[in-house]
């Protein structure tokens, strides 16, 4: 238990600083694919086995990918993954949040207990179709109605013409 | 010595403010949203920590939390990809400092 949430704390922070200072935008994403593996293995460690599998398999398989698909999709914008001018200010400001977080976290009374027995998908399952069945509702509807504004954003101007060409008097309204 | 609640907060509040380092100072839009893509596991795993050593009763309300996060990470990463995709068709590039339209 301790050597493997020590492993995952290198991994994971490791790969995060590799995001930060890698120099071709390629080699960022692959760290950030180890991050959220790292990220994942946390979960299994803190006996979410459901969450974790959901992270893999939402930010390893789809976010990543999406990711890459914008890096190919997007040839002649440079590659370098470079900073801009403000790395200075954003590493000051990152430092010292990182100072307060810190000092909160070892200076509260956390009171914390030795710790539930994990939470199984069941359990998870039950709570999401009861008590958060708007919350989750409302985050269907929230995906469905993302993934039709990414197809709008990217369809080529060709095609948008064509459509309000056929839709005759309708589609003018909405040029 | 134990694993405690504070070991797993740590981790968690240095994944944060690295995401965030990266998050305002990439040039890249993409590499931006690699920041806050880390930034928001790092929010997850704290979710997830509180839920396993808190005391109180509403464990699950963590896990639950953190599944309506992922949910709207994707969501958020679908739409900010696409508007970048976007932003490269009209202006050949997605460096964030060159997209100075509305500056005087």
């Amino acid at each position: 238990m301790q050597i493997a949430f020590w492993a995952l704390a290198i991994l994971t922070l490791g790969a995060a600083g590799g995001v930060m200072a890698s120099r071709n935008l390629l080699h960022a994403v692959l760290f950030l694919i180890v991050a959220f593996i790292g990220v994942a293995g946390f979960f299994v460690l803190l006996s979410a086995e459901f969450i974790a599998l959901a992270q893999i398999v939402i930010y390893v398989g789809a976010i990543a990918v999406l990711l890459l698909f914008a890096i190919a999709l997007t040839p002649r914008a440079l590659r370098d993954n470079s900073e801009t001018a403000m790395v200075g200010p954003a590493i000051l400001l990152g430092v010292a949040l990182a100072a307060i977080f810190l000092f909160v976290i070892h200076d509260a009374a956390w009171g914390a207990g030795a710790g539930d027995p994990g939470i199984g998908a069941a359990d998870l399952g039950r709570a999401l179709l009861s008590t958060w069945v708007l919350p989750f509702e409302i985050a269907s509807v929230l995906l469905t109605m993302a993934l039709v504004a990414a197809i709008m954003l990217v369809r080529p101007e060709a095609e948008e013409d064509a459509d309000a060409g056929a839709a005759g008097g309708g589609g003018e309204e909405r040029a | 010595m134990t694993l405690t609640l504070e070991h797993f907060l740590t981790v968690a509040a240095l994944l944060f403010c690295l995401g965030l380092v990266i998050a305002l100072s990439k040039r890249n839009a993409v590499g931006m949203l690699m920041g806050i893509e880390l930034m928001l596991n790092a929010v997850n795993l704290t979710l997830i920590a509180f839920s396993r050593f808190g005391s109180g009763g509403g464990a699950v309300a963590g896990h639950a939390f953190t599944a309506f996060v992922i949910t709207v990470a994707a969501a958020e990463a679908a739409v900010a990809l696409a508007l970048a995709v976007s932003v490269y068709r009209s202006r050949q590039t997605v460096e964030v400092d060159q997209l100075d339209l509305l500056k005087l």
